[in-house]
């Protein structure tokens, strides 16, 4: 019986044998979305309207023999920093409020074209700046494990959405570790794809040469299906790959990693890892060993600087992406008297508009790329990156993929870290990585913490272009973790509803 | 230590068009002060053999032809403005230079 | 007592440099699909990308880069093996995503040079002018300041912007420092824009319009006392639109800053306004509190890396120089100096030469284009060549040749013509503008002129051959004009026994 517990592989099924309709699936997550959203906070704006019109629209071709793409009709929530024509697309910011683009991004007219529904734009940190969500300037997501611990971030809504039930499916965006972070303190499944991988065309930049979009999902293989619907050239974006997609899904279903040389990143397990997030990591070693994979010990030294540089080169290149959001041609303008001039009106709908981290990152690159400090910073920050892609290299002459845990700790409290950002910053300390070398990096559930019987994150990092390989590893990883549970990991979280 | 005075992000944040109050610029200054200090580390790592890395994948000459696709209309370009006339954005006035 | 120009250079040495930008003439815009064309309906030319909406990319435009090249290769520049674009970033309300996609440290051409030759007294003499690199960017959109009492930005209420030219391809010349000019900085200054120009025409790649903004030039000019060996501080007079212009702004700047250091003020480094009416430049914004441009690698374009096999294909397109063909055509169609500058300056060279290759005689050619279609298109203030083609010329001028049409019925076609009332054919056949030869005819009209002045009759007859002026008068205004006057003359003093 087909549910909203279901996953996406099995609503797809359901819907090409025809024992539930798109329509139905869709109303049922809203009838969810009521129930619990309002504790969990995941959207932002839901478009009942036009998800139910595509759900039908989807329907009615399945009732005419069409055929469609295998998602085609399953409900899917939207990280609110991907435009959607006619759809109000904040970023999480107050200077974006009322915006409604009159264009779609690409990764939206693929899901449109694809018969996905979109449920609705879900919660994130302002401009994706943020580790928690709690940075979102519409109040923060509430992890549905414990609606007083952050659901990670940036894209706090699309996993908190995704672990409450609310949708089976959710797009993200990775620019630090945006979708994996809060895929590991949600027990689900996010996937960074390789830079390049997904168009960026319609994604409102953050950091332009780390921003990836991916998908957010409870089974590997949901992501993978999501992944391929996504992914492919784009000639809206001079940087996206013009290559064959990885076949994804293939290599979700195959499970097997025997004779696999799994590369363990001695950089990424000592210090500042919480206790039972390491334990958790190695269970989920042992359950790779057993598969058959061969584990190598691989070094990275640089991996030490990956967050200092991240935090130059992220920042710099926000300073200069939220530029155009200057109250002229788009977004909230305050202080227009018809006295005060350009200058001034920008200046203060900048000081409403932007929150206190947004502010610091964007003062913070502006410094970065100043006469004077470019080299010191940003020409050094540059050179980190050269140094990592190089770490890389050599650890993928040893391994055919590395692993790590995705974040240091589980969940913490709302409110434990927002006045300190360097705290703050050291929950991205074993995603960064992946975005400063453009590769793919993915995470999935690998058990509940000891100490606070939070979820742990396991991450597994390919080189770029062969995204399929960490699907191949997370599939196994996956079955045989599932095997020795007995259910999902999210059946042992919170129901929410029922009240 | 890296000191940034509150006076330095009074400069920056007039680069960056953001308006701020002296607590605001005070509380920043410190901040920026201990952040920049974490960040400096990336200046140990790298000697001057080290190329810096912009793009992370290696691509070049990526091109369009020289062809007109359609534009928005005037409506949908000026959908999102605070205040329009005349076919245009109405901004303020714009004070300072030609 | 303030110092006029030739007191000011016998003390002071100028040092030049120029900036030009010129907007290409690609169909679409540097990195989106708009069109460039001028004259549309306000933000009609705009899409997320030039109105720089939030998530919007650029995607470079391929034929930019070619123009590009072909600019760099046509001034003697190397082509960078690798080329990346940067953002130049500052808050401009006309410029959507307030940073300029640009270049800079990597431009596309670096280290050229331009041949350019002027009058002096001793006699022609040539500069090389050297370039120290052509990059590409793109337009901002344009502002309009409404309220107030100029209609200027000081003292208007609001702005209206419109974003039709917002990224429309730009290529920056700039040239590196011009010493050595002496007191000729002026000519060499004009001479090298106008070089610039005609090569740019030659390309085919802009309009190069200075007047209508498609190229501009911003002049670079510091001084220094003779013998020094110093170089000054330098101001920047921006958009200077015209040929004399460009020569007037540096004659107006050596005088401003030689009086300045003779009063013993210094020269600021500033960026300063030509004012077309006087001839002298006025402050703009100080650069002193410059503007920290935080360039950075452009993370959403790619590297240019043009291969050598592309290069050289387009070098093997390079048309032959300006110059050069100036002094080909000068001696093929024997054409006086003054008359060919007067060619060159009306951008007439490309539609004579075609008139001529059409069969035209030279002489007639030059003329009809320079004085009847050009008087045509002042009155209507548009460019020449839009009125009329080469070929309508060439056949217009045939039927002259052939006496099918007069000097007067060939004004009248063209008129018609440029009125859009068709072919020269069309026109002749329409407006019946015929030369009447038919000796019938205009036999009788003699004969009633004849009649109608018996005495002048009489005092031709008497050998009084001028007063035959009287009577030609009355046939060619009897036959609209379209006889032909000297075939009449002879027809009337034959019939009057004055005939040879
Ligand atoms: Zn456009």
């Amino acid at each position: 019986m087909t549910s909203i517990r279901s996953t996406a592989a099995q609503m797809a099924e359901a819907l090409s044998a025809g024992t539930i309709t798109s329509v139905e699936l869709t109303q049922a997550h809203y009838e969810r979305i009521g129930e619990v959203d309002s504790e969990v906070h995941a959207f932002l704006y839901l478009d009942k309207e036009g998800a139910l019109a595509q759900a039908a629209q989807s329907d009615a071709k399945r009732n005419s023999g069409e055929i469609q793409s295998p998602l085609a009709g399953v409900p899917l929530a939207l990280k609110d920093l991907l435009t959607q024509k006619g759809i109000p697309t904040t970023c999480g910011s107050k200077i974006l409020e009322g915006w409604r683009p009159p264009y779609d991004s690409t990764v939206v007219a693929k899901l449109k074209a694809a018969g996905v529904v979109i449920l609705g734009k879900t919660n994130m940190d302002e401009f994706a700046m943020g580790s928690s969500t709690e940075n979102s300037a519409y109040g923060p997501t509430h992890n549905p494990w414990d609606l007083t611990r952050i659901p990670g971030g940036s894209g706090g809504g699309s996993a908190a959405a995704v672990a409450a039930f609310e949708a089976p499916l959710a797009i993200g965006s990775d620019t630090g570790g945006s979708i994996r972070q809060p895929a590991a303190v949600t027990g689900t499944v996010g996937v960074k794809p390789t830079y390049g991988g997904v168009s960026r065309f319609g994604l409102i930049a953050f950091s332009s040469s780390l921003d990836q979009a991916g998908p957010c999902a409870r089974t590997v293989l949901d992501a993978a299906m999501l992944h391929e619907v996504i992914a492919g050239h784009d000639e809206k974006d001079s940087t996206s790959i013009n290559a064959p997609v990885p076949q994804v899904v293939k290599a979700a279903k195959k499970l097997d990693v025997k004779g696999m040389k799994i590369g363990v990143v001695k950089e990424l397990q000592g210090e500042g890892f919480q206790a039972g997030v390491l334990e958790r990591f190695h269970d989920g070693l042992d359950a790779l060993v057993s598969c058959g994979a061969e584990l190598v010990e691989v070094s990275c030294p640089a991996f030490d600087y990956a967050l200092a540089a991240y935090y130059l080169i992220a920042p710099s290149e926000c300073s200069s992406n939220l530029a155009r959001f200057d109250s002229m041609r788009y977004g909230i303008r305050i202080g227009d008297d018809g006295v005060r001039g350009a200058e001034e009106v920008m200046k203060l709908t900048r000081h409403e508009g932007f929150g206190p981290e947004v502010k610091r990152r964007i003062i913070l690159g502006t410094y970065a790329l100043s006469s004077g400090y470019y080299d010191a910073y940003y020409g050094s920050a540059q050179k980190v990156r050269t140094l990592l892609m190089r770490d890389f290299n050599a650890a993928f002459a040893k391994a055919d993929v590395l692993v790590s845990p995705t974040a240091p700790t589980t969940a913490f409290k709302i409110g434990e870290n927002v006045d300190d950002p360097l705290a703050m910053y050291l929950n991205d300390i074993a995603t960064i990585p992946v975005n400063m070398a453009g590769i793919g990096g993915m995470s999935l559930p690998c058990g509940l913490a000891p100490e606070d019987g939070l979820p742990v994150g396991f991450q597994i990092m390919a080189p770029a272009m062969r995204d399929d390989l960490m699907y191949q590893v997370g599939g196994a990883l996956e079955a045989t973790l599932l095997a020795k549970w007995g259910a999902p990991i999210l059946d042992s979280a919170p129901l929410l509803a029922a009240k | 230590m890296a000191a940034i005075s509150r006076d330095d992000v009074a400069h920056l944040a007039k680069l960056a068009r953001i308006d701020m109050s002296n607590a605001e610029l005070d509380h920043l200054a410190q901040e920026m002060s201990v952040i920049l200090d974490a960040v400096a580390r990336v200046q140990e790592v790298a000697g001057s053999d080290v190329p810096p890395t912009s793009h992370p994948i290696p691509v070049n000459n990526v091109v369009r032809e020289d062809v007109v696709l359609p534009s928005l209309s005037q409506e949908d370009s000026l959908s999102g403005a605070p205040a329009q006339a005349e076919g245009r954005f109405k901004v303020p006035q714009i004070l300072g230079e030609e | 007592m303030a110092l006029n120009y030739d007191q000011a250079v016998a003390k002071y040495d100028p040092t030049l440099g120029l900036e030009v930008h010129v907007e290409l003439n690609t169909n679409s815009k540097m990195f989106c699909g708009c069109s460039t064309e001028f004259g549309a309906e306000p933000n009609t030319q705009t899409c997320p990308v030039c109105l720089g909406l939030p998530g919007a990319l650029p995607v470079v435009n391929g034929k930019a880069i070619e123009s590009s090249i072909l600019i760099g290769l046509a001034l003697n520049c190397s082509i960078a093996p690798f080329s990346r674009f940067a953002r130049k970033n500052y808050f401009y309300p006309d410029m959507p995503k307030n940073f300029q996609t640009s270049q800079y440290d990597e431009p596309i051409c670096v280290n050229g040079y331009l041949d350019v030759e002027i009058e002096t007294e001793d006699g022609p003499k040539q500069f090389r002018v050297e370039i120290e690199r052509v990059h590409m960017e793109e337009d901002t959109g344009k502002s309009l300041h409404v309220g107030g009492a100029t209609g200027r930005i000081h003292g208007a209420e609001y702005s209206l912007l419109d974003y039709n030219r917002a990224g429309i391809p730009l290529v920056e010349i700039v040239t590196k420092i011009v010493g050595g000019t002496g007191k000729y900085a002026p000519e060499v200054a004009r001479a090298y824009v106008t070089e610039l120009r005609d090569i740019l025409r030659s390309l085919g790649v802009s309009d190069v319009k200075m007047e209508q903004g498609s190229m501009r030039c911003d002049v670079n000019l510091s001084l220094a006392p003779i013998g020094s060996g110093s170089l000054g501080t330098r101001s920047e007079t921006k958009n200077v639109n015209s040929l004399r212009s460009v020569e007037r702004a540096v004659i107006g700047e050596v005088i401003r800053q030689a009086n300045r250091l003779e009063a013993g003020e210094r020269i600021v480094q500033e960026t300063r306004h030509f004012l077309e009416e006087s001839g002298q430049t006025r402050p703009g914004r100080s650069k002193e509190q410059a503007e920290d441009y935080r360039y950075f690698p452009e993370p959403d374009l790619v590297p240019v890396v043009p291969d050598s096999a592309w290069i050289e294909e387009l070098r093997a397109t390079l048309p032959e120089k300006p110059s050069n063909r100036r002094k080909r055509l000068q001696i093929e169609w024997s054409v006086p100096d003054k008359e060919m500058s007067s060619l060159v300056n009306a951008g007439l060279l490309d539609v004579v030469e075609e008139t001529i290759k059409l069969g035209a005689e030279p002489t007639r050619a030059r003329s009809w284009w320079l004085g009847e279609i050009s008087r045509l298109a002042n009155e209507r203030e548009v460019d020449p060549t839009s009125l009329i083609t080469p070929g309508q010329v060439a056949v217009v001028i045939s039927l002259i040749e052939s006496g099918e049409l007069t000097d007067k019925l060939a004004r009248q076609v063209v008129e018609g013509v440029v009125a859009g009332e068709g072919t020269p054919a069309d026109v002749i056949t329409k407006r019946g503008l015929k030369v009447v030869s038919d000796d019938g005819a205009l036999m009788t009209a003699i004969e009633a002129a004849i009649a109608a002045q018996p005495d002048t009759a009489l005092r031709v007859r008497g050998g009084n051959i001028p007063a035959a002026g009287a009577l030609i008068g009355a046939v060619m205004k009897a036959t609209g004009g379209q006889a032909d006057a000297a075939k009449v003359r002879e027809l009337l003093l034959k019939h009057l026994g004055q005939g040879e």
